[in-house]
């Protein structure tokens, strides 16, 4: 310890060895500043807004507290813009986890070695391109002169489309007007997201359970349903945390593809925007955070936490 | 044994079609980038040209300012995470405290809630402070949700580090910025790329934040949402998201293979 006397520099380290908690703050405290005032101060900042209001003459904001903001909230078309995009939140999410399953359960069960990585990389490549493009690349695809179009003609199932699209309110004059367009787009840019949790819940699936069960006679289909789905479960659940929020936040893909039907994200960015109602959108910004923390309690009582 | 057949055929098919699901769209925006056909998405293209990204790099300087601002925002952003997340997980990874797991949510809480909160939050502070729009408003926001990815990348690798190390160094008379430079950094480097290159991927790919931190200026992204929704010369449009593709493309391949011997790969979580 004599360099703690000989080395004002080495006195410092010591002084903070022995007093690690000290030096865990001094770690702390940038990082945590930058959070609290950025982030946590701008979260408070959209609660406050919340409860101005706008003047409806002047169209500015009033800066004094009142409650008449939520009043408007609870209209009948912005419940209806709630309800729709929480119904489109819960569609995505159950064809997600749908799809992502045997994705999934292949990778975890099935890939060995490379084959293993290049799965990984497969749907981490989608997870991280480029969002706007993903969702660009769907306009090509379900434009009317796209290529869906083009291989329904080929595959001469051009009728079932055209069926399709006449079901009213999910249907539209071509799939890049319809809901059922928005939906794909969804799913798609969602779906890595349920995948990689569930593929982490299912490989920690201990082997000899699934011995076990096939030893005391379980026949395939049972271990399955009985074993390895329940402790799959928590996975996916963690997977639709992403899915829901994801869903329940997003205002671009309904503008690029969909009937221009507002979900909450496009009522948010309009009303922040051109109807410059900041408080009416902080407002707004509210149910999502209210729906995902009901969401999150359920999510955690099913133990889906352990699975992130 | 049982558990050991390989997969049914049904299970085969269907986690190849959804990976080609995942991918086929990737695919198709590489060969719009060619297409002849100019005024719609008509498949298949009727020809192909190099012609677009002529017009791109020579007949658009719009193009320009908005990749410029993109790549300032993605660097200082990074730079930003990179030090903050460094620091929050070299605090957390070895401390026990009450309160700590409320601390690393919150590190994590800027991706998990939509993102449109985070941006309508900020935009909210902005205008409550009267704070005018800027490339640092925009880098604000960046550097907010990029923390988490260096940070998560960072705790991953700090977890294998043997603390061991670290006292044998301290006990060979290594102060402690010397103990960080020859000791820490070198194991920790390469985790700090791939989380640095993963932020520069998020940040400079990011639109929904940046629409409400952005006022007026124009990043890449938002260069490329304002050709979606009004079209201007569309497989321009296709060669500009060839390009991004191409940008966030090789970051996170190389994140991957900075990462990949550990039990965390970089990139599992965005």
């Amino acid at each position: 310890m004599s360099a703690a006397t000989t080395d004002p520099r080495g006195g410092l380290s010591d002084f903070f060895y022995r007093h690690s908690g000290l030096l865990t703050l001094a770690l702390l405290l940038p990082p945590l500043l930058w959070i609290g005032i950025v982030y946590l101060g701008s979260l408070f900042a959209l609660l406050l807004q919340s409860f101005y209001s706008l003047d409806e003459f002047s169209g500015l904001v009033v800066h004094e507290f009142t409650l008449t903001t939520y009043g408007h909230l609870f209209t009948a078309s912005n419940l209806t813009i709630i309800l729709r995009t929480a119904v489109m939140a819960a569609v995505v999410t159950m064809a997600s986890a749908i799809l992502a399953f045997p994705i999934a359960y292949y990778a975890a069960r099935y890939a060995k070695g490379g084959w293993k990585a290049l799965f990984y990389l497969a749907v981490m490549m989608p997870l991280w391109s480029s969002y706007l493009v993903k969702v660009y690349a769907w306009k090509l695809i379900l434009a009317k002169e796209g290529i869906i179009t083009w291989m329904a003609e080929k595959l001469h199932i051009g009728w079932l489309l055209d069926a399709l699209l006449a079901v009213p309110v999910i249907g539209g004059s071509s799939l890049s007007f319809s809901y059922i367009g928005t939906f794909i787009v969804f799913v798609y840019i969602w779906l890595p997201y349920m995948i990689l949790p569930t593929q982490a819940a299912l490989e920690r699936v201990p082997k000899n359970f699934i011995e076990a069960s096939a030893d005391l006679g379980a026949s395939p289909r049972q271990t399955f349903r009985t074993v390895i789905l329940p402790l799959a479960l928590p996975g996916v659940i963690a997977g639709s945390i992403f899915t829901f929020s994801l869903t329940l936040g997003d205002y671009i893909i309904p503008q690029i593809v969909g009937n221009s039907r507002p979900f909450i994200g496009t009522a948010v960015y309009a009303l922040q925007g051109t109807a410059g109602d900041i408080p009416l959108a902080a407002a707004f910004t509210v149910v999502p955070v209210v729906i995902m923390g009901f969401y999150l309690t359920i999510a955690r009582r099913m133990g889906a936490f352990d699975a992130l | 044994m049982r558990s050991e057949r390989g997969a049914t055929l049904p299970l085969k098919a269907a986690a190849i079609g959804g990976l080609l699901f995942l991918h086929i769209p990737l695919a198709l925006i590489i060969l719009y980038a060619f297409t002849t056909e100019e005024k719609s998405f008509q498949f298949p293209p009727p020809g192909l040209t190099l012609r677009w990204f002529q017009a791109a790099w020579f007949d658009r300087p719009d193009i320009w300012g908005p990749l410029w601002l993109s790549l300032q925002v993605a660097v200082l952003a990074t730079l930003i995470a990179l030090v903050l997340g460094t620091l929050a997980a070299a605090a957390l990874w070895r401390a026990r405290f009450f309160g700590k797991d409320s601390i690393s949510l919150l590190f994590i809480l800027p991706i998990a809630l939509p993102g449109i909160i985070t941006g309508i939050a900020l935009r909210s502070a902005f205008d409550i402070m009267s704070i005018p729009f800027s490339t640092w408003t925009i880098v604000l926001g960046h550097a907010t949700f990029c923390i988490v990815v260096v940070y998560n990348n960072a705790l991953a690798r700090f977890r294998r580090l043997s603390g061991s190390m670290i006292e044998a160094s301290m006990d060979l008379g290594a102060n402690g910025p010397q103990t960080f430079r020859h000791v820490i950094l070198p194991q920790i480097g390469s985790a700090l790329l791939a989380g640095g290159m993963l932020a520069f991927a998020l940040s400079f790919d990011e639109v929904i934040v940046t629409t409400f931190t952005a006022g007026q200026q124009a990043t890449l992204p938002i260069w490329m949402l304002n050709e979606l929704i009004r079209p201007r010369q569309r497989p321009v449009t296709n060669v500009v998201a060839l390009i991004v593709i191409a940008v966030t493309f090789l970051p996170i391949l190389a994140a991957y293979y900075l990462t990949r011997e550990g039990e965390h790969t970089g990139g599992s979580g965005k």
